[in-house]
């Protein structure tokens, strides 16, 4: 991303928080249908919702985007490739000037599809992994998803896919694989790109045992400063600003302002972190399409309208990370003018503790394949194998008193190199 | 299909003919415009109207500098002007055309 600026003027910044005509980019979840149940999925994905929206419907919004030229839609799930329109609506985008990347936990990239993927100039592929060996992927994505995505990125290796990108959802338990996370990106000519961990959707369940531990935030933002543009970061972890410089991207929340979420029903929300009521606009489907959501919903207007620092008024770091991301605070029930719940300065942590037993918001809605199951790994033997095991877990959110989660107190073994 | 790398320090000569690259979407913004590479998958920000004029034009003007005059821009301001095409020829947004 780079800024051609002949002279000086209003920061770019400035003006995005006023909003923008049309979001710079936008992420569409195509199906809440899942074969896989990832512990910390932002969407709570499973089972197909019966209100999705029809093919027809689909491509009805994809005319849409064009008209306002909408560069390219991020199109994840759910596991988007499910659905059996799937390839037809890649299609229709790309042949409407939207061009496409979506996310993909690999296990529908046959090497028919890898080969029809290398031939496009409008396509682009996320392979989600969340750990560089099986024994911490597996604990969060599941048995056997390692695999999967390995598989699926040695056919793209080999139809000569290169700079396909790699996505790591960052957690207390990989973020000290982020050398052999690159080592795979390398091995497969892929670009690695590494998001934070929100307390979204499923995320909330297991936040407080996953998300990283002050010391390894900032483990991550040096990092990622000695790394630069060479790893994609999405924007993602703008909150670390406030250790110095800033980390390259906007950083800016863009919820509402330059990026949206539409879901598999046609809801639209501000971001793909914050499926809740709270941040719901509209929908599709109403008189006024996706524009007329985009442009006038009273919720989007309002994230456009200048937002108070609140409780981080005072702060000299405010300018650098602006608060932090609002999905982050509300899904830990902190208050959305306070300091983000991953503070560098330690401020969350305190308001965290405040809380007390305060009720955190649930999300909403919730596609969970029902019991949810969650495969924990009991730890490698000698030989690197491990044990699967499924806990089904309530429905109900634990009391945070209680230190039942099925991933509390959860050490991955030292794991097995890739082949 | 690979994102394609630009030709390194691919020079910006004002006084030769430029155009848009094909695979580059323009969307005009209030403050001037962004820029999409379907190539490179890669955004850039044109930080004024003006330049968003200077790029439309480039493929009707013999160089790029013409591209600048015809848009209007000030004698004071083409410095400015010249390093954000240099900026946009480096990263692929627009190459040289044969004239």
């Amino acid at each position: 991303m780079s800024n051609i600026a002949p002279g000086a003027g209003t920061r770019l910044v400035d003006r995005f928080e006023r909003g923008l005509d049309a979001p710079i980019c936008l992420t569409w979840e195509l199906t809440y249908a899942c074969n896989l149940a990832c512990v910390h999925c932002l969407s709570s994905s499973g089972r197909r919702d019966p209100g999705e929206l029809s093919t027809d419907e689909c491509k009805a919004l994809i005319d849409e985007f064009e008209r306002m030229q909408i560069f390219y839609v991020n199109i994840g799930g759910g596991e988007p490739t499910i659905r059996s329109d799937f390839w037809e609506l890649v299609d229709y985008a790309t042949e409407h000037h939207v061009g496409v990347k979506f996310s993909t936990n690999g296990s529908r990239i046959t090497p028919e599809v890898a080969t029809r993927l290398a031939a496009s100039d409008y396509v682009d592929v996320q392979i989600s992994l969340d750990g560089a060996t099986a024994e911490v992927n597996d604990a969060v994505r599941g048995p056997g998803s390692f695999a999967t995505a390995v598989t699926a990125m040695e056919r793209l290796a080999a139809a000569g896919f290169t700079g396909f990108k790699l996505s790591v959802v960052v957690t207390r338990h990989n973020v000290g694989q982020l050398d052999d996370f690159k080592a795979i990106a390398d091995r497969y000519q892929a670009q690695l790109r590494l998001t934070r961990l929100r307390p979204s959707g499923r995320g909330a369940d297991v936040w407080d045992e996953l998300h990283p531990t002050a010391a390894q935030q900032r483990q991550l933002y040096d990092w990622l400063v000695l790394r630069g543009e060479d790893v994609l970061t999405g924007d993602s972890f703008f909150h670390l600003a406030g250790y110095g410089d800033a980390l390259p991207g906007l950083n800016l929340c863009g919820a509402g302002r330059v990026v949206c979420l539409v879901d598999p029903v046609g809801d639209v929300y501000a971001c793909p972190f914050a499926i809740h009521d709270e941040f719901l606009a509209g929908n599709v489907r109403s008189n006024g399409g996706f524009a007329e959501v985009w442009r006038a919903s009273d919720l989007f207007l309002e994230l456009r309208a200048p937002q108070s620092a609140g409780a981080c008024g005072s702060c000299g770091h405010y300018d650098a990370c602006r608060g932090g991301c609002m999905a982050a605070k509300f899904f830990t029930g902190l208050p959305l003018d306070g300091p983000d719940p991953e503070c560098v300065l330690g401020h969350g942590e305190h308001a965290l503790d405040a809380r007390g037993g305060t009720e955190t918001p649930r999300p909403s809605p919730d596609h969970s394949s029902r019991p949810r199951t969650v495969p924990v790994a009991l730890g490698a033997s000698r030989t690197g194998t491990s044990r699967e095991v499924v806990v089904t877990t309530p429905d109900h959110r634990p009391d945070r008193s209680c230190d039942e989660h099925p991933l509390a107190g959860f050490v991955p073994a030292p794991g097995t190199t890739l082949p | 299909m690979p994102p394609v790398t630009p030709p390194p320090g691919a020079a910006f000569d004002p006084s030769l003919p430029y155009a848009l690259h094909p695979q580059v979407a323009l969307r005009p913004e209030s403050f001037g415009a962004l820029a999409y590479h379907f190539g490179t998958r890669r955004l850039s920000f044109l930080k004024s109207r003006t330049l968003l004029q200077v790029v439309e034009s480039l493929a009707d003007q013999p160089s790029g500098l013409e591209a600048c005059r015809v848009a209007g821009v000030a004698p004071d301001e083409l410095h400015a002007y010249e390093q954000a095409l240099a900026t946009l020829a480096e990263s692929g947004m627009i190459c040289e055309r044969v004239a």
